[in-house]
This record gives C-alpha cells, structure tokens and sequence, in this order.
C-alpha cells in the first residue's frame, strides 16, 4: 500500500518539476530576447517563437517521414536495399490484400454513415426546443478512448452457448427466435459490427460541425423558399443541402482520414483476426510483433498515398479561401 | 401557412417539430444504452452478471461495489500497487504536460506565424496545415529508434541518445510532437482574428513581441487555447498508439487506456474487472467533456466551418 503512495509521488514530483522547468526556461528566453532592441530583434522573435515547434515538426514528424519512405525499400532488419519487394508483396499476399479490402470497406461505409446520421440529426436537432440535453449524450461518446468504447460495445456484442444471453445484441436476437450467433466470428458481419462503434463514437462529431453549419444558413433564404411554397424534402435538396455542402465534405474528408488511421478498435476487438484486420493495425503488428521493419514501413507507406488525395484537396480549398479574402 | 410568430411554422421545416423529437430521442436513447449498460453492469456481483442480462437488474436490485474494490486492490493481493491505479496515477503524469507544453509551443508559433510575418510565414503555415493528415503510423519507428540510438553522420553524433524511451519525457514528447500541426492550424485561425489595431497600437507604445504575446495575445486567445486543450487532453488520456509504442506496458509508465486493452486481451478477464476498469477510464474525460463542452464545441466548430 505505502509502495503506491510513494511511488506516485515520486511521479507527480517529476511531472511539477518538468512543468516548472519548462516554464523557467521559457520565462528567461522570453526575458533575454526581450533586451534586444531593432532589426536584429525581429529575427531573434521569429526564431524564438516559431523555432521549436519547426524543430518538434523536424524531429517529430518530417525526418521520420522520409526514412520510413527509405526503410520502406529495404529489407526486414532495414539494412539490405531490396527496391519496390516490400510493395510487390502486399499485392501478392492474399492476407494483405484481404486487409486492403477491409481498410477500404471502413473508408466508404463508416464515414458516410457517421456524415448521414449527423446531417439528420443536426437538422432535426435545427428543429427542436430544447436540443441540448440530447445534443450532449450523443456527442458524449467522442470523449470515450476507442478501447473503453470496444469494451462497452463487446459487452454488447457478447456471446454464450445456451439460453441465457447477456449481451444485448444476443438477447434481442434469440427473443425473436434466433439462435445465439458469436458475432465476432461471423465473416463479414464482425467487420461491419466494429464499424458500429467507429460510427457510434463519432457521430457526434459530425453532427455538432453540421449543425453549426445548419445554423449558419440565413434565415431569410429560408423563408423566401418557404413563401415560395417549398418545404420537406425540396427545402432540404434545394436549401440546406447545397449550403452546407462544403460543411459535409469537411466532415467527410476528416472521417476518412480518421477511419484511415483507425487501429485500436480491431486491436482490442479481435486483435485482427477473424477477417476483421486493417492496415494500420498490421502495419503495427510487422513492426512490433514480427519485427519487420520494411514491410511495415511499406505499410505506413501505403497508409499516407490513401491519404495525399485529401492532402491536395485541403491545400486547393484552403489556397481558394486565401484568394478571397 | 401558420400566423404564430413564437414558434416556427411547419411550413418552413423539412419535417415536422414531431417527427423530428422522436428522432432524436429514439437515437440518443440507442445511443446511451450500451455506456449505461455498462455501467449497470459495473455494480452487478459476478454471479449475477452471468446469470441473466444486465437489463433484468432492475426486476431484482442487488448492486455491489465489490467490482471496483477488486479493480482498485488487484484482487487476491489487496495492494493498491496491483491495482489500476497506478495507471490511473500514470495517465494524469502523462497528460498534464501532453497537453500543456504542445499548446504552449503551438500558441507561440501560431502568433509568430500570424504576426511576426516573414518570407516563407505562409509557405511554412501551409507546410503545417499539410502535415496534419500525415497518419501517425509514419513516425513512430524512426522516432522510437532516435530516442534510443541517437543519430549519428558516421562518427559524429548530430543528435544524442536521449534514453527517454519508456520514460515518461519518451511520452511527452512524441505527444508534443504530433500535437503540432492540429494545434497550431486552429490556433493561427484564432489569433490571426485578432484586431490589428491593437497589435498596431502596442508597438507604437514600445511593446515587443514578446510582452505583447504574454499581455494582449495570450489574454485574448483564452477561448481558443481552452478549447484546444480540451481536445488536446482527450486525444492524449484515450491514445492507445503513442502509449504502446513509447511507453511498454510496464506499471511504472504506461496509461490507465494501454492497461485496459491488456484486460481485454487477457485470457480469462471476467466482466466483473473489465466493466469497472472501463468505467474507471472513461470516467475523467467524461467529466472533462461534459463541464467543458462548451469550450470544446466552440473550438471544433471554429476549424472546421467557414
């Protein structure tokens, strides 16, 4: 008992001293460069306040970039150059191209269904009085880690032989006479089961951006369609929609990228097995478990070329909002 | 067509204020039971847990705090230390200055982008905004292998083995690092707003960049940081990626999320632990999300829609 108590204060005791040191740093940073005074004083503010987070960029993100690009080319201890062998192999092996396919599954069917379910629920929510309560539970789930929202919808998905079922699903589908199914087992349904709970979690998301989106329709457009004797589906198709179009594409686009990158619902669900594995997390798996750096750099490689067409996209609207302004 | 000013008239509705109550509550009811099934779970004994469905609890109420007793003690060994909390006590250790040193860091490149202007300010912001999509997935060897080797041209040592890999500062960091582009996109979107007459006004009074960053800048982005941090504190306290990579799964250093995707992937984890460890993890950033969402809304909202 005394072990823990000493322990975590040992630990806290390291993160205020971290934290405190950061600050003193920055404090005299900021006290020194101060002193300076003219042009050299405009470069040393340039460098001071953009300089670290360029450097983390550098370090963090850009360097390991490229030479995960470089180990990608080379051979499982990452020492031998072998060219595109690593590619060609993940269009060959059966099993890579089955995890292919179901990395593309979770691209076209969880973000369309977390952006449809969001764009109705933001435009009955544009419709109703008191919108918060259920506003606030149905975005709560984004706060719930991937791994504690596996673990509810486990429990949901639960299977037991015999007559008593615990797990809703089960039980819901063995009172309409079923016979009990191990969901996590059955091919293909498990992949669309844990799609369940991408789409569970982040339905809120969307729903909150579009329906700041939805308001941000003026209201007299509105109305003048309303006096024009629209309503129903042909105020939706002809007026909400193509106002909040650019609103669904950003969703859209971040809910690929986010599916994209997905990994610890498959981690924690089936550990990849069963039909149910995707990229990233066999990308973790080469690295991690099989200790094959090339293929799994190949991998992340693949991951980031999935990601590019939204890269330009981004860059082409936000160069468009520039010029407008 | 409807004359009361007060309340909307239907003609104006894609469908009817009726309709649309009952789709909303009829999917935010689907949407909350699973988290209260588990929590109702949570506080059944074992035994009753597989007797019969959590929803039956009600017909016969016996709950328990026995499930997060035995989390909180490790079971037979009634030590805190073998318990979740040390996890727990390790999440915080790693949150706290995930969150604080990225948003830091972002806030001062953010304003040194927005205005201090220099050549290549705007070549540079796009660079950033790019790299937000990069998946994480393309870092983490090279980096993980920088943490313990170092880097080396030849003989000569560019960069020294930090040895900070299973350290906590081995989690801080590469959470700092990967926070940037995110945080720095919103935060430059937040402070370029900023009325320039007043930014104007400061360097006529002999302000400089950097007292006018700590009085007007940092004082007037409250709502961006905050919300920013929020999201920053979320994404930290539920990453399973990072935490696996750079931490291990060692009690001394791994968070409260790695070990409860170990619970879940250990033979014989009964529902018992797993309901109460879950409820346990989720708890906090729960409490974050529902006394802070305003901020959290707003910051969402302020990336995302022109």
């Amino acid at each position: 008992m005394e072990g823990f108590f000493t322990a975590s204060l040992s630990k806290f005791g390291s993160v205020a001293s971290a934290i405190a040191i950061f600050f003193i740093v920055l404090g005299s940073i900021f006290y020194i460069a101060g002193k300076f005074n003219g042009k050299k004083a405009r470069y040393i503010a340039i460098t001071i306040f953009v300089g670290p987070a360029l450097a983390l960029l550098a370090i963090g993100v850009v360097i390991p970039g490229i030479q995960t690009i470089l180990f990608s080319f080379r051979d499982a201890e990452g020492v031998k150059f072998i060219g595109f062998d690593n590619y060609i192999w993940m269009f060959q092996d059966p099993y890579i191209l089955i995890t292919m396919r179901n990395t593309f599954l979770w691209l076209l069917v969880a973000p369309l269904f977390t952006t449809a379910l969001g764009l109705l629920l933001a435009v009955a929510l544009n419709q109703m009085r008191r919108e918060a309560i259920p506003k606030s539970l149905l975005f709560a789930p984004m706060a719930i880690s991937f791994v504690g929202a596996s673990v509810i919808w486990k429990f949901l998905y639960e299977y037991r032989s015999g007559d008593t079922q615990i797990g809703l699903l089960n039980a819901i589908w063995t009172f309409f006479g079923g016979e009990p199914v191990n969901w996590m087992l059955s091919k293909p349904l498990n992949t669309f089961l844990l799609m369940v709970i991408l789409v569970w979690t982040q339905m809120g998301f969307a729903m909150v951006i579009l329906s700041a989106g939805i308001k941000a329709v003026p209201s007299d457009l509105t109305e003048a369609a309303a006096l024009d004797g629209a309503s129903g589906s042909t105020l939706f198709r002809y007026i909400t929609f193509p106002m909040v179009k650019t609103t669904i594409v950003v969703v859209l686009a971040t809910q690929v990228v986010g599916a994209l990158k997905l990994f610890d619902i498959v981690e924690t669900m089936t550990g990849g097995n069963f039909g149910t594995n995707v990229l990233a997390n066999e990308m973790f798996s080469r690295i991690f478990v099989q200790y094959d750096q090339g293929k799994g750099s190949a991998i992340a490689v693949l991951l980031f070329i999935f990601v590019t067409p939204i890269l330009i996209f981004n860059i082409r609207s936000i160069l468009k909002e520039r010029a407008n302004k | 067509m409807s004359l009361k000013v007060s309340k909307p008239s239907s003609g104006r509705q894609i469908f009817s204020s009726k309709i649309a109550a009952i789709t909303v509550w009829t999917i935010t009811i689907l949407w909350t039971i699973p988290t209260f099934g588990l929590l109702v779970t949570s506080f059944r004994t074992g035994d009753e847990i597989y007797a019969s469905g959590w929803w039956s609890a009600f017909s016969n109420p016996k709950f328990t705090l026995q499930n997060y007793k035995e989390v909180f003690l490790g079971g037979a060994s009634e030590s805190l230390s073998d318990g979740i909390l040390p996890y727990f006590v390790n999440s915080i250790v790693i949150t706290l200055p995930a969150t604080i040193f990225p948003i830091i860091i972002a806030t001062m490149a953010a304003y040194g982008l927005a205005w201090v202007k220099f050549k290549g300010s705007d070549f540079i912001f796009f660079t950033i905004f790019a790299l937000q999509i990069v998946p994480l997935q393309m870092s983490l060897v090279p980096l993980l292998q920088l943490f313990t080797g170092g880097a080396h041209i030849g003989s000569v040592t560019i960069f020294p083995a930090l040895g900070i890999a299973g350290d906590f500062a081995g989690i801080w960091l590469p959470h700092t690092m990967f926070a940037m582009p995110l945080a720095i996109y919103l935060l430059h979107n937040f402070i370029a707003s900023l009325p320039r007459e007043l930014m104007e006004a400061a360097h006529v009074d002999g302000a400089n960049h950097f007292l006018i960053f700590r009085k007007i800048v940092i004082p007037l982005s409250v709502p961006g940081i905050a919300a920013i941090a929020i999201f920053q504190f979320l994404w930290v306290w539920n990453d399973l990626l990072v935490a696996l990579t750079f931490a291990g799964g060692t009690e001394e250093v791994a968070p409260i999320n790695a070990k409860l995707a170990s619970l879940v992937g250990q033979y014989g984890s009964s529902w018992t632990t797993l309901t109460a460890g879950a409820f346990i993890t989720i708890s906090i950033p729960l409490v974050v999300f529902f006394s802070l969402q305003r901020y959290f809304v707003r910051g969402l909202t302020a990336g995302s829609v022109k």
